[in-house]
């Protein structure tokens, strides 16, 4: 039945709290499109994303119309690009970066993410020239993501792909540093990626996938701040269970439109995301949200207790809601996308230290944090190894998209602009790990990997 | 199928009467309607019946947009299914 206060409710959440459908994104398989010439390849992939995904953006725009629900992005997520690279050696893997961006363009999505690799216990064929070909891929392309997946619980850490990331994050910004290093913004490090994630930059579309699917990711820190507005005083369990009864209705919105996606795409529903992602619109911050528990400032002790309980009850409260969940799942950290992280970087109150204890309870990892630009790449790398280790020790995906402000010192800003927003260089520690990154070889896989 | 149509926003002379007389352009059935006016503010929600709508549901909501902006006050035209799905398990 539907009452006045519920309907008044969903609206005030839309109009006044930010809510929206973050991201609704189109997994396609591009293994059919695999072929021994390059040219061949990237024609099948072109035509192969334009007819599954033709119509992506206007049955997006049929179900704002529809349900009165914004939905900020469609997107789409591909089959990792080096494997199509396997069976062409000689070819220029950028060749398939620019194939994407004229389906993005024809598409009229904002992002196609897939150019990537998996590498967490090894190389094959076609992964290290697609590595290799990242920062131009990301410079010569606006709308196209990369990945690389350097580690995972069950095979370890794969550190001679830590050592090269750490160089191909760096030179990345150094070729995008006339437009604010954006490059390494669309570039990811991931330790357990899922293979199913709607989010950018790090979403692909793992072999284990259906040929074509649709995801939701939904979003809505505004909401859940101000449902905890509502009760000052209440005990941190009453505050869990308001955060999981605002999840649910986020997710239920979710659900409903990934439902009708799916129906009027005649693809097969995938997932529904359950992630607070932020935005830098004032609002619309998870920063805001643990200040809202009771922190003066987010980054200060007890940030972390704070964000694990948020995480928890957000996929407490969104998994009923949901016949499918999966991606991510849980809070997003970016420090760029959110008004109070911003505001607490700039304040010296959240430290990159912190940042890396937070994401050992939440959602991915070290997210759009700017770094001084005489960063080298193998503090990058051990960066990058940190974060992996304790993705790989906890058996949850962490990631790294670590942003060199090239020319740039701690103090100064970079400003990507929209939902990217801008970020503080943030300190970090001058003594040198080189020697320990030069060793390369592999970490083990720890003894959380023995579960059979 | 049904759709819910929220008004609000200040309080002026024929309101129910211009909304009402969109839906009836389009063949849409009003069902229900609830109201109320505190000190002058307007707030009306109203339940209607789109099985039989003459266009597109777009065309309604476009609609009542260019409706809300003309008189001022926020109106919202959506499908139930949202309210249904979010607030009942």
């Amino acid at each position: 039945m539907l009452n006045a206060y519920n309907i008044l409710e969903t609206i005030r959440m839309i109009q006044d709290e930010y809510l929206d459908i973050r991201t609704i994104t189109m997994g396609i398989s591009l293994l059919d499109c695999i072929d021994t010439d390059i040219d061949k390849a990237c024609e099948k992939v072109y035509n192969k994303i334009v007819s599954r995904a033709g119509n992506l953006v206007a049955v997006g725009q049929q179900i704002e119309t529809e349900y009165g629900i914004p939905i900020v992005n469609k997107r789409i997520s591909v089959t990792p690009i080096a494997m199509l690279c396997a069976a062409c050696p000689d070819g220029d893997p950028v060749k398939f970066a620019k194939a994407l961006q004229r389906a993005a363009d024809t598409c009229g999505v904002n992002f196609i993410g897939g150019y990537s690799a998996l590498v967490h216990k090894g190389f094959s064929a076609g992964d290290m020239a697609l590595i290799k070909s990242i920062p131009e891929a990301l410079d010569v392309t606006q709308n196209i993501c990369s990945s690389v997946n350097i580690g995972s619980t069950k095979s370890g850490i794969n550190m001679d792909a830590v050592k090269i990331m750490g160089q191909i994050v760096k030179q990345s910004a150094e070729r995008t540093a006339d437009r604010d290093c954006i490059g390494p913004a669309k570039l990811v490090v991931f330790c357990n990626a899922v293979e199913d994630n709607p989010f950018m930059a790090g979403a692909f579309h793992g072999v284990g996938e259906p040929d074509c699917e649709i995801h939701v990711g939904v979003s809505g820190p505004g909401v859940v701040r101000a449902a905890l507005t509502k009760y000052p005083d209440a005990s941190i369990d009453e505050i869990a269970d308001v955060i999981k009864k605002t999840a649910f209705k986020i997710t239920r919105m979710g659900q409903l439109v990934g439902a009708r996606a799916s129906e009027l795409l005649g693809v097969p529903f995938g997932i529904v995301d359950l992630s607070l992602a932020p935005t830098p619109a004032v609002g619309d911050s998870v920063a805001h949200i643990l200040e809202e528990m009771g922190l003066e400032m987010c980054g200060t002790h007890g940030t972390t207790a704070c964000l694990a309980m948020l995480n928890d009850a957000v996929k407490k409260g969104g998994v009923m809601a949901s016949s499918t969940v999966g991606g991510l799942s849980g809070a997003f950290i970016p420090v760029s996308e959110d008004a109070g992280m911003i505001d607490a970087a700039v304040a010296g109150v959240l430290s990159l230290e912190k940042l890396e204890a937070m994401t050992a309870v939440c959602s991915v990892g070290l997210d759009m944090i700017v770094v001084p630009g005489d960063i080298t790449p193998e503090t990058i790398s051990a960066i990058i190894a940190d974060e992996a280790a304790i993705g790989m020790v906890n058996s949850k995906t962490t990631a790294v998209r670590l942003i060199p402000a090239i020319g740039r010192k701690e103090g100064e800003t970079l400003e990507f602009g929209g939902l990217l927003g801008s970020g503080p260089v943030m300190p970090i520690r001058e003594k040198s790990p080189a020697k320990f990154i030069s060793r390369g070889g592999r970490i083990p896989a720890p003894m959380q990997s023995l579960k059979n | 199928m049904r759709a819910v149509v929220t008004v609000i926003g200040k309080d002026t002379v024929g309101i129910l009467h211009k909304v009402s007389g969109i839906c009836a352009e389009y063949n849409v059935n009003v069902i229900e309607v609830t109201q109320s006016v505190l000190q002058d503010m307007f707030a009306m929600i109203m339940l209607v019946d789109i099985t039989g709508i003459t266009a597109d549901f777009s065309v309604l909501v476009d609609r009542m947009n260019s409706l809300g902006k003309e008189l001022g006050l926020s109106i919202h035209t959506m499908h139930e299914d949202i309210f249904n799905s979010m607030h009942n398990v």
